[in-house]
């Protein structure tokens, strides 16, 4: 099978970018737009015939999908077996993956030019659209652990340059910086973990790391290194770099944060693609988890439980749509994150690795649209507040009717897509450890009522006086709604099980009614709470939020996650570690060569004006510096 | 001694023909013609950059004094370039009425530089080697000092002359203990004599002086204090000099003695290096972080970028010192398209804080674009040249298993990420009223930037470049 095409599918919208890019100023809107929807559908197609041509007419060997590289080439030799190469890498996922942000990237480029229209700047918009895309394309077909650094530095940059995109507003730069720096903190330890990783094995390349029975994994966890081997540690490095980008905790500030970009950019980045960076990967990595570091895994798990959890709390108290959004987002991810931690390598063992991908999926779609279904109602609305909004459901009826099928889906309502992939995920926690099984579960309940008490305060409730009556959105936004609200449903049909595996084989599902039943249920009740609470205006929530007292102002205000880290950089880091290093430069440093340089200084004073007297200093520093680094060595030698 | 052995010096030759040149162009132009004469410099130096990437023979010349080889090729070729660079730059500044009638003594100068960093770097003993460095610190101390209407510039010359003579004093200490252990003044004589079973305290007290002498060069804390004053006060293109150019060959240099001579006592030196490296990346990082004059802010964070150098040195092995070469050669390109713009700017509009630059996206778009590319250069942000630099240091420590040097430096990489962004939020960003006029930048400055921009990219780009360096630093033999 040939697949040497599949590089066409990042390189166009690399041209896109870079002609929007360099004429922006001559090009008009339209035919900016025109340009940037052009690639992504060429993209689109390329994406959908990989897949179609992969999975349906591609030879399985021995029952298994075959991983492929498409096309390579090599770029920097480093030693013999050390090499960085640029390339595209075709498997289940990867093929999965170029569907999902194809999909997403184009419905988010046609339902920009509604949503974006007459904003200025709206040409360097589509130029950074498409150089995401370029970047994310890049970045899941990569062949190597460092094309897909260079490609997870690139989302980060265009992210950032997304979410600054109105420069003006302060907020919005701030939020741009804060993504910046948070996700480039997490990747200096993935930098870090790659460069061991390149260490123990030799190689960078994903087949050779991930074959179960190559030299890569044979070769063990490396060195004990506190406590732990190499292997153990560089993998939770990687882990970190991937938490950065997929806001898992304690990493998680950025993304609610990343809100102030335009509504398509967070249902594009914040959403679908960039924050699921993370999940793929540890997917990409699996094998070698698995095999060489369980002990990573279990870290993998929990983390993912923990914030999977936290944000779900967080989300039941915000009042901006687009933060409980986000912080619904970090929630979904976290069970990505928690499925992969419980799967194994084999047969039903594999059933986590499977659900994550199918989540991963579904939610891509479903909170993609529920994103844009958002923009469309503050496009209407002009607000990110629900106070200020309720009984829109007279006024936007498309919108109204995807947004309900999406919050049913997240709900995990049978049989809606989120249902089945939800279920898989409990199934592989349920048979893996229990504790999280009850996690997950508990967070299936507080999905279903966060996001009805979204639904229901934004399409219910009561009306506030709006100063013009909304309509609803343009053509252009509601076909992309519609179009994903059809992915919805029948995604959950799509048969992932025999698709993607972490051998490639098939394997056997069964609903497992100990676990489906009980998951259902909780979304039931957190629908039906929600609806008695916010279906109409009532006063429960205001005396439910009145008896949580602290705890409801704790979780409102997230935990105070800002606030500490802000606490950690500013008063200990600058305030503690400068300062005492100025204190340390002042007093010590400076007193000394005060009280040495004193009698030289007095004689300097009568040539001042052309020598400042210092010269002196710098040469008893060097002196003395060299003696006393000489001394020590000299004595840690040989006495 | 025939003319092929002689040849061997080929680059060193070329430029002091080309000082001649510019000495005969200076005196037989004509009064009103002398507006030519620094169009006609350039082009002689470039031709003699060009004339240096013809194919050259290895070998030794004055019985081993001088050793020519694919490495060193590759070395004088970089330097060459980068020079070429700096001159660009410099055009405009040597156009201004104050110095337009000694700009000859500048272009002979810094080429006068180049030659004993030339000779320096093929050296195949101590004593070229000491007078390969100090050729190439003598011409500088007055290039300093060049900017006679200003006292700061005399101020650095005097104070780089002095300082760098007590390091002089210094390093020759060390090598004159070098001799005494090895009876011998020659590399390979000195490598053959310090094998494990000799280290003595003499030998380690040697080395250490030596070591501080070129920490000195390649201005390492804590023996880095003189930069400060000589940085800022020099003419700009000269700072960019130093801070490039001098660091860089001083490297190169100081890479090939203690690979090749000390090689055999690396567990001696290494952790000498180590302590330096720390102290250089995080010293220098927080001198940079306050500085608001873009000048000097550039230079405080080429100290920095030495310590990352250091990454290279202790791994001693070939991987490292191709890792040194080749991000010399991008740090050349990536820092002088950075002085390069504030340098524009600074012949255009005298203005150098970082304040004064908020809002200059909005009048000079192309120098913004360019300056933000450099400055992701150097803080390392893949796809960006630099970030490969940084990647095979990294590499190179990592294959010596130095994990916590490379957790201290990454953490340094993303903390000078934190102040190359101040930068770039001041062009983009931030809001002025009186921003920085727009101006039309000197056709030689924009040469310049054209090259240090496409240096960036193609150097990060084109693989074959990096196998060139790899192969050429495999085969090298010092004897």
């Amino acid at each position: 099978m040939d697949f040497t095409y599949t590089i066409l599918i990042p390189l166009i919208p690399l041209f896109s970018f870079l002609i929007i890019g360099f004429l922006h100023n001559k090009l008009s809107n339209t035919v900016a737009s025109g340009i940037g929807i052009t690639a992504l559908t060429a993209s689109f197609v390329m994406s959908y015939y990989t897949a179609y041509k992969y999975f349906f007419t591609t030879e399985k060997i021995d029952g298994a999908y075959q991983k492929i590289i498409g096309y390579n080439t090599v770029w920097l030799q480093f030693t013999e077996n050390l090499h960085i190469d640029m390339g595209t890498l075709i498997d289940p996922i990867s093929v999965m993956m170029l569907v999902v942000v194809s999909t997403v990237s184009l419905m988010v480029h046609i339902y920009s030019t509604g949503y974006m229209k007459g904003e200025d700047g709206f040409n360097r918009f589509y130029s950074f659209l498409s150089l995401f895309s370029f970047s994310m394309f890049g970045l899941v077909v990569s062949t190597n652990i460092f094309q897909m650094y260079v490609f997870w530095e690139l989302v980060g940059v265009s992210s950032f340059l997304l979410i600054g995109y109105y420069y003006d507003k302060p907020s919005a730069v701030a939020a741009s910086k804060k993504a910046f720096i948070v996700t480039r903190f997490a990747d200096m330890f993935f930098l870090i973990g790659i460069l061991t990783v390149g260490y123990i094995t030799d190689t960078y390349d994903f087949l050779a790391l991930t074959d179960p029975s190559g030299s890569a994994i044979a070769q063990g966890g490396g060195i004990l290194f506190m406590g732990m081997s190499t292997m153990t540690w560089a993998l939770i490095l990687i882990f970190m770099g991937g938490a950065g980008k997929s806001a898992m905790m304690p990493f998680h500030i950025w993304l609610p944060d990343a809100m102030e970009g335009p509504t398509p950019v967070s249902a594009l980045i914040h959403a679908a693609t960039m924050v699921v960076a993370g999940v793929y990967l540890v997917a990409r990595l699996f094998p070698v988890y698995s095999i060489s570091a369980p002990d990573a895994l279990e870290v993998v798990a929990y983390v993912g439980a923990i914030s999977s959890l936290f944000a779900a709390i967080v989300a039941t108290t915000q009042f901006d749509i687009k933060r409980v959004l986000a912080f619904s987002t970090m929630s979904q991810i976290g069970y990505m994150i928690t499925a992969l931690g419980v799967s194994g390598m084999h047969g039903h063992e594999g059933v986590g690795y499977m659900a994550s991908m199918f989540h991963l999926f579904t939610h891509a779609m479903f909170k993609a649209l529920l994103f844009l279904g958002a923009g469309a109602v503050i496009h209407a609305v002009h607000s990110n507040l629900m106070n200020e909004m309720g009984g829109l459901r007279k006024y936007l009826p498309v919108t109204h009717i995807t947004f309900l099928i999406a919050t049913l889906t997240i709900a995990g309502v049978p049989p809606l897509s989120g249902f089945f992939s939800k279920d898989e995920i409990l199934v592989a926690a349920f048979h893996h450890d229990k504790f999280i099984f009850f996690i997950q579960l508990f967070v299936a309940g507080l999905t279903a009522f966060y996001m009805f008490r979204l639904y229901f305060r934004v399409f219910w409730n009561k009306e506030p006086h709006y100063h013009h009556t909304p309509h609803d959105a343009p053509m252009s936004m509601k076909f992309p709604l519609m179009f994903l609200a059809m992915f919805s449903f029948v995604a959950g049909f799509l048969p992932f099980n025999e698709w993607i595996t972490v051998d490639g084989k098939a394997i056997e599902i069964h609903t497992e009614w100990v676990v489906a039943i009980p998951a259902t249920l909780f979304g039931l009740i957190g629908i039906a709470i929600a609806m008695v609470m916010y279906k109409k205006e009532t006063a429960i929530p205001d005396k439910i939020s009145a008896a949580f007292g602290k705890f409801y102002k704790w979780t409102f205000n997230k935990f105070y996650f800002d606030e500490i880290y802000m606490f950690v950089t500013h008063k200990i880091i600058f305030n503690i570690v400068s300062k005492s290093v100025a204190w340390f430069d002042r007093n010590v440093v400076d007193a000394t060569m005060d009280g040495i340089g004193h009698v030289t200084e007095k004689s300097a004073e009568m040539i001042k004006g052309l020598q400042s007297g210092q010269i002196q200093k710098y040469g008893f520093v060097f002196i003395s510096g060299a003696i006393i680094i000489a001394i020590a060595f000299i004595l840690n030698l040989f006495y | 001694m025939n003319i092929e052995t002689f040849l061997l010096m080929r680059h060193e030759l070329m430029l002091i023909i080309t000082i001649l040149v510019v000495l005969l162009l200076e005196l037989i132009l004509p009064e009103h013609g002398k507006s030519k004469f620094i169009p006609l410099t350039v082009f002689a130096f470039a031709a003699n950059v060009v004339v240096g990437f013809l194919p050259q023979s290895e070998g030794i010349a004055f019985g081993g004094m001088f050793v020519m080889s694919d490495m060193q090729f590759v070395m004088k070729n970089i330097l060459n370039i980068g020079v070429f660079i700096v001159l660009l730059q410099a055009v405009p500044w040597l156009r201004k009425s104050e110095n337009q009638k000694n700009s000859f003594e500048f272009v002979v100068l810094l080429i006068s530089t180049l030659v004993g960093m030339d000779f320096m770097i093929s050296s195949g003993d101590f004593l070229m080697f000491y007078l390969g460095l100090e050729l190439a610190t003598i011409p500088v101390a007055a290039l300093a000092a060049y900017d006679k209407s200003k006292i700061e510039s005399a101020e650095a010359g005097i104070k780089l002359i002095l300082s760098s003579a007590l390091s002089s004093g210094v390093l020759l200490f060390g090598l004159s203990i070098f001799y005494m252990l090895s009876g011998s003044i020659y590399f390979g004589d000195v490598a053959k004599a310090v094998t494990a079973e000799t280290v003595s305290p003499l030998l380690v007290l040697g080395l250490i002086f030596f070591f501080a002498g070129m920490a000195f060069k390649i201005s390492l804390v804590p023996f880095h204090l003189w930069t400060a004053d000589v940085y800022e006060g020099s003419p700009i293109n000269v700072t960019s000099y130093l801070s490039v150019i001098s660091k860089a060959a001083a490297s190169f240099i100081f890479a090939i003695i203690v690979f090749k001579v000390f090689g055999q006592i690396a567990n001696v030196w290494q952790n000498v290096i180590y302590v330096l490296a720390i102290l250089t990346m995080t010293v220098g990082n927080l001198f940079a972080i306050r500085q608001n004059n873009l000048k000097r802010f550039l230079a405080f964070s080429s100290i920095a970028q030495a310590g990352f150098i250091m990454l290279g040195i202790i791994s001693n092995d070939n991987i490292g010192m191709t890792a040194i070469i080749y991000f010399s050669l991008i740090y050349i390109f990536t820092n002088l398209a950075a002085f390069g713009v504030v340098s524009a700017v600074s012949n255009a509009s005298g203005k150098e804080t970082i304040k004064e630059y908020n809002g200059l996206y909005k009048t000079n778009p192309k120098l913004s674009l360019v300056l933000m590319l450099a400055l992701f250069s150097l803080a390392g942000i893949p796809p960006v040249a630099g970030f490969f630099g940084k990647f095979f240091l990294f590499t190179s420590a990592a294959k010596g298993g130095y994990y916590w040097l490379i957790l201290i430096a990454v953490l340094n990489a993303t903390i000078s990420l934190y102040y190359y962004l101040l930068v770039i939020r001041a062009m983009f960003i931030e809001k002025n009223e009186t921003p920085i006029p727009t101006f039309k930048s000197n056709i030689f400055e924009r040469i310049g930037l054209v090259m240090s921009v496409v240096g960036i990219f193609a150097v990060g780009f084109v693989g074959a470049l990096y196998e060139h360096i790899k192969q050429a630093v495999d085969t090298f033999i010092l004897f």
